[in-house]
């Protein structure tokens, strides 16, 4: 057939392979093309901030290259410096960090003890890794329930039964809520259990523990909150504010959102005050004034009341913040949830607030970045977080003048949590993404 | 008359709630506690610092440690609880802690308005002023016109205005928050002066790189006696404390220190005020509400006021201060106790 002959003269059959794009539009160097030389201003910006980059680096190697490691005081770092000609500011001494590491991350907890706050720090993580990686089996999150009990007790030793009976008297109240709720107005008993449990906390829980501990001894050593310190104090503070904050800014922004008048208004009392006076003043508060309130001889423990504080603190903000995406859900999220005839805390269980959530991770997130920096407030109070022992340590005799080494690594102690948090908000946020509206 | 009964009746109720709450003293709460709550300094060099151990080392730290050899006989039962400039009244007035020895000025206002009573001086200071050597000034009257380093919110700031307005002379003030950030200024150049308390600037000095490179001029502009303080309103307590300061330096004044005391208190001397000292004569101890050999349970754990002095601050420290008005006054210093009788 003619058609044949015309179809093989002008038709390919077979794709050719792309060819690859010319030289100077491909990887490194287009990248470089396009970001940096984009325009004569780029250029002029890319050279200037080149030459910053490369002055500073250059400055700052020799002082980092001819660091000291090993010795006993500045003037022996000195020394050292000296006998290989140098000045006294020509290198690093760093030999700060290697004599009192310990002080700066676990301040002046007992030396033999420091695997209890390791110990400790595991099983947060442990415990914290259900909740964050979906990938991990369920059934793991019973670990995440009891892990804070134990972190309790490993940081501040003394008898295990008061962490003990805290758990007990918690699964109890839960399996009367479950069990006979589910026979009885489920209302009414949960208010039966509140009741309950206060009574037994507040009356109850430390005679008994008394009982126990007189019975079958569970101590380990006691530590003193005043021996907390360091890096260990910024994290107890943090985390513990971190992990109590979540829950209790989620139920707040739920109570802003209320119909009930009286909720709704201690909530807008509550956040709007809290969020109109600065942390410090609250640390203030916790340290001078409530001691004025409380009867004397009453030592209330003064980490205990800066953590409350910081929770409470970071609760109001991360309560706004989950209003926030509370709000941007449309309302037919929530008319879809109660056509389906859920009851208010299914639907917000189950519809509303796993979007509002997934809406505010980043907004969550830098509020946790920034509580966690905040704890360096502090030392303000006379508490001895990472800026207060770099202080203290100045402080000796041997460490007197000495700056940038215990600042540097304060600073990248602090960079490392701060960053992992970043990342994994990240990663969150990739995870739950789903582009259907 | 119905609103009259109200109020006697509220303020009935008011004296006894108030009664209620001091019945109990502060020597009693100490001994109840087992340990002495001593507000001291975050970090101070010479004053209070922790060692590579954690153990709190410094010459405010040993009154603490004195005090609690004078209630416990045991110089480590103290819970030291560092206090900022800005928090330590109201730290000793809420009762967070028991005494407080955190080099502060004794002045008039804090002693009556703010209800500290100062049970002694531990350490006479004054404001000086440090400048390179390269500047050629001898006198604190030639810093007409220079730029000074100054800690913003403290006497230090006021008394270099005074000094300074009462000389004619004009400076321009680089404010600074902290100390660490005023060295700092002052070693780059950015101010020709720095100035602070003659103790601080001697302790700021030996840790520079080149420290021949600076000096201190003589001037002491003002009086700084640094002491101990208890809460107003309980004289047992503020007796307990003062008379443990003054046991350091009567020890120092007879010649009793740690290493003779054993052998002195184990036999009678011939100066009766040592014996009295030391309780073997006398019911000293009694009188204050201790043991008798609560002077001798200083002693040896802390040594007198002189090995107290040298050990944190002395010329063999890094530090290095000459005794200077801080001597005894029979060898030209301020340092004068009552006698133990």
């Amino acid at each position: 057939m003619p058609g044949n002959q015309l179809s093989q003269a002008f038709v390919r059959t077979g794709m050719l392979d792309a060819k690859q794009p010319p030289a100077g539009e491909t990887g490194l160097i287009l990248w470089i093309r396009k970001n940096l030389l984009s325009s004569w201003l780029n250029i002029i910006l890319t050279v200037l901030v080149a030459y910053a980059a490369l002055r500073l680096a250059l400055g700052l190697w020799p002082w980092f290259s001819n660091s000291v490691w090993q010795a006993s005081s500045l003037a022996d770092c000195r020394t050292i410096l000296a006998e290989q000609g140098l000045g006294p500011t020509d290198g690093a001494c760093f030999a700060v960090v290697t004599d009192r590491w310990h002080q700066l991350i676990f301040g002046f907890y007992p030396t033999d003890l420091y695997w209890r706050p390791i110990l400790a720090m595991i099983l947060f993580l442990g415990g914290i890794a259900p909740i964050l990686f979906f990938s991990l089996p369920r059934s793991l999150l019973i670990f995440s329930c009891l892990a804070p009990f134990v972190c309790f007790w490993l940081l501040w030793g003394g008898t295990a039964w008061l962490p003990l009976l805290i758990v007990a008297g918690l699964a109890g109240g839960y399996a009367l809520t479950r069990f006979v709720g589910a026979v009885i107005s489920p209302t009414l008993t949960g208010l039966v259990t509140l009741a309950l449990l206060i009574g037994f906390f507040w009356f109850g829980l430390m005679p008994l523990v008394g009982l126990m501990e007189a019975g079958l001894s569970l101590s380990i050593r006691p530590v003193a909150s005043r021996e907390f310190g360091g890096f260990m104090l910024a994290a107890t503070i943090g985390l513990s504010a971190i992990v109590l904050s979540l829950p209790l800014g989620v139920l707040l922004a739920l109570a802003r959102q209320s119909d009930l008048p009286l909720i709704k208004w201690s909530a807008i009392i509550f956040i709007e005050v809290v969020r109109g006076v600065p942390l410090i003043v609250w640390l203030f508060t916790a340290q001078l004034l409530l001691n004025y309130f409380l009867p004397p001889g009453t030592s209330f423990d003064l980490t205990l009341r800066v953590i409350i504080m910081v929770t409470l603190f970071a609760a109001a903000y991360i309560a706004e913040v989950i209003r926030g995406g509370l709000v941007a859900l449309p309302k037919g999220q929530h008319e879809g949830a109660v056509s389906l005839g859920l009851s208010y805390w299914q639907s917000r269980r189950l519809i509303i607030l796993p979007q509002a959530l997934k809406i505010s991770i980043p907004g969550i997130v830098n509020e946790f970045i920034g509580l966690f920096k905040d704890t360096t407030l502090v030392v303000f109070i006379g508490l001895l977080d990472p800026i207060g022992v770099t202080r203290a340590i100045r402080a000796t005799p041997e460490w007197n003048g000495v700056y940038w080494e215990l600042f540097i690594f304060v600073g990248l102690l602090f960079y490392v949590v701060c960053y992992a948090m970043a990342r994994y908000s990240l990663h969150l946020e990739n995870l739950l993404r789903r582009d259907n509206y | 008359m119905k609103i009259n009964t109200t109020r006697i009746l509220l303020a009935a109720a008011m004296t006894a709630f108030t009664t209620t709450m001091a019945s109990a003293t502060t020597l009693e709460d100490v001994r109840a506690a087992g340990q002495l709550k001593c507000g001291i300094h975050e970090g101070l060099a010479g004053f209070a610092a922790p060692d590579a151990n954690g153990k709190w080392q410094g010459l405010d730290v040993d009154i603490c440690r004195a005090v609690a050899s004078s209630v416990f006989g045991n110089s480590e039962a103290v819970e030291y609880i560092p206090v900022t400039g800005a928090t330590r009244f109201s730290a000793l007035a809420s009762g967070e802690i028991d005494m407080l020895a955190r080099t502060t000025t004794w002045t008039f206002s804090r002693d009556t308005d703010l209800k500290t009573e100062f049970v002694g001086v531990n350490f006479y200071d004054g404001q000086g002023f440090m400048v390179p050597a390269s500047l050629g000034i001898s006198s604190a009257l030639e810093l007409d016109g220079t730029t000074v380093c100054v800690n913003t919110g403290t006497t230090t700031e006021l008394n270099l205005a005074e000094y300074f307005r009462a000389n004619g002379m004009s400076y321009e003030p680089v404010p600074l928050e902290t100390g660490a950030e005023a060295q700092q200024q002052f070693l780059s150049g950015s101010c020709d002066v720095f100035t602070g308390d003659a103790s601080g600037l001697a302790a700021n000095r030996a840790t520079f790189p080149n420290p021949d490179e600076y000096v201190v001029l003589p001037e002491i502009i003002s009086k700084e006696p640094l002491g101990p303080a208890v809460r107003h309103g309980d004289s047992e307590w503020e007796d307990i404390v003062r008379w443990s300061l003054n046991a350091l330096i009567t020890a120092e004044e007879l010649g009793v220190t740690s290493e003779n005391v054993e052998e002195l208190a184990s036999s009678v001397n011939k100066n009766a005020e040592i014996n009295r000292l030391l309780g073997t004569e006398g019911d000293l101890g009694a009188m204050l509400g201790v043991e008798a050999d609560w002077a001798k349970t200083i002693i040896m754990s802390v040594g007198n006021y002189g090995e107290v002095f040298e050990r944190h601050v002395g010329v063999n420290t890094p530090i290095g201060l000459e005794r200077g008005v801080n001597a005894l006054w029979t060898q030209g210093g301020l340092l004068y106790s009552p006698p133990f009788r």
